[in-house]
């Protein structure tokens, strides 16, 4: 698969033929009639808010504004702690995917540490590392980790026994044919991989910030907000998570795939 | 390459086990290739006809008898030594140049004299102009061509064929052949390929190798002894049935 075909593939599976204009039109619907009927009294009470009540809380009182800094320590966390997962990841993916000497030492562990749900480590995280900080960068890097490490390994492992003769046939040295026949050849794998790791270490940031309940982050903003009945909080903190996810996944997918690309010699 | 490397292929037997069963698949093969000849392999599928190029390329080790080329016991792949599979198992992500190139990334020669050698590989299979292009650009007959340059730019003693044009049209099939004897003749080098096609191996070949299936053996050895190269004429054809005698046999 060259690179332009497998980006076009990917292009394709990611969707996106509906014009934009198109899809606006439910979601601007469905925000009239909530506006309107807030507007003429048929919804009222603590959780009818005014949409621009919404829009407005970023800007407004202290409680509000201090979505700005949680955005940041959010995308701060969530870089830090898939960052580490996803090198770990790579690393003991590629251990497991080019050596059956650390695949039959660690694969029955790893294996069986990854039917483990992520939201159970939390217990044990917690006790380990305190109820902090360091906790929820773990937790995301663990979240990160596991789907990286597994599509590595079995990329690396699934590499077409005709490509390895070739290898071998050219003399290549264990080196060169890592550098210009395994790593080229897994990486549609690896790339899914790490693909996956970066939406899961999202949901991570935000769990992580919802379980253990301190410090600042869009998690625990969207939590106090609850906590004071403040829907207008609750709500833009909601957004805001989908949009600094949505942009903080893209961005790191963009990255990402650019260092394989450099690694590979693709480019 | 002008030293004297003739390949002695002497009482060969190769057995896999298949369900604990053993299945020979070579038995008593013995066969001499004198450097400069283009000796062509035919017989009916599970003669065991790629199995014995895998053993001379060096890809499997477990068997008896003697391999020896130049005198010497073949053990495992070596530049004296190259291969063209059926599917052509260029790498998709390199280009042209990358992939006959990467035949060159072991050997310790200046990069100057590498591109070279790359460039002059290329041209030999008449595929200069396609340099960039990577192999889905390719067609299936420039793909192969593109195979044979990166087999070839070792400079190889022998360059083994297996089927390589087993996968084209007739058509393209019939200008390939003709490719591959102006390689063969400017390159002089020995070459071993194995076909299902007879006419093919009588157009192409100095000499033909007849194998016979389960287990596989050699049949009989017919040297190829034409006025020309004329697909019509009469030796040509008497000499097609010959073989094609022997293969129903």
């Amino acid at each position: 698969m060259s690179g332009a075909t497998l980006s076009e593939a990917l292009r394709a599976a990611r969707g996106g033929a509906v014009p934009w204009s198109r899809g606006l039109v439910l979601p601007f619907a469905l925000a009239l009639v909530w506006v309107w009927s807030v507007h003429v009294g048929w919804l009222s009470g603590p959780l009818a808010i005014q949409p621009e009540r919404i829009l407005l809380a970023p800007f407004d009182d202290a409680a509000g504004r201090e979505i700005w800094r949680a955005i940041a320590a959010s995308v701060l966390r969530y870089a830090g702690g898939a960052g580490i997962g996803i090198l770990l990841g790579l690393a003991l993916g590629a251990a497991m995917g080019l050596s059956s000497t650390v695949e039959r030492a660690s694969g029955g562990s790893f294996h069986a540490l990854r039917q483990i749900t992520l939201f159970a480590w939390i217990p044990l995280l917690t006790a380990w590392f305190g109820n902090g900080e360091a906790s929820k960068i773990v937790y995301i890097a663990l979240s990160a980790f596991f789907p990286v490490a597994l599509n590595t390994a079995t990329g690396l492992r699934n590499v077409p026994t005709s490509y390895r003769e070739v290898s071998r046939v050219l003399s290549l040295s264990r080196r060169q044919e890592i550098r210009r026949v395994l790593l080229p050849a897994a990486l549609p794998a690896i790339t899914i991989g790490i693909e996956i790791a970066l939406i899961s270490a999202w949901i991570g940031t935000v769990g992580a910030e919802y379980a253990i309940g301190n410090g600042r982050g869009i998690g625990t903003f969207v939590s106090e907000g609850r906590e004071q009945f403040r829907m207008d909080i609750v709500i833009i903190g909601v957004i805001a998570l989908a949009a600094t996810g949505y942009l903080a996944t893209r961005v790191c997918r963009r990255l990402s795939s650019l260092a394989l690309m450099r690694a590979s010699g693709l480019t | 390459m002008t030293e004297f490397t003739e390949l002695a292929i002497r009482h060969v037997t190769k057995t896999y086990v298949v369900d604990d069963m053993p299945l020979p698949v070579l038995q008593d093969v013995s066969l001499s290739v004198l450097p400069g000849e283009f000796v062509s392999i035919v017989g009916a599928s599970g003669c065991g006809k790629s199995t014995l190029l895998r053993l001379i390329v060096g890809l499997d080790d477990v068997y008896r008898g003697e391999i020896l080329l130049g005198g010497t016991q073949v053990s495992g792949p070596g530049a004296d030594r190259g291969i063209v599979f059926q599917d052509h198992r260029l790498f998709p992500w390199l280009t042209l140049t990358e992939n006959v190139a990467l035949a060159l990334d072991a050997f310790p020669l200046p990069t100057e004299e590498k591109a070279q050698r790359v460039r002059d590989a290329i041209a030999l299979v008449g595929l200069s102009g396609f340099e960039r292009a990577r192999p889905a650009q390719l067609s299936g007959g420039m793909a192969q061509r593109a195979a044979i340059a990166r087999a070839l730019v070792r400079r190889p003693a022998i360059l083994l064929l297996d089927e390589p044009l087993g996968a084209l049209d007739s058509l393209n099939r019939t200008r390939f052949q003709d490719a591959l004897l102006d390689i063969w003749e400017a390159q002089r080098t020995t070459v071993i390929m194995v076909t299902h096609d007879v006419e093919e191996a009588v157009y192409l070949s100095t000499r033909i190798v007849v194998m016979e299936p389960r287990p596989g053996r050699i049949r009989s050895v017919i040297p190829v002894e034409l006025a020309a190269r004329d697909r019509a004429a009469p030796d040509f054809v008497a000499l097609k049935q010959r073989v094609l005698a022997d293969l129903r046999h």
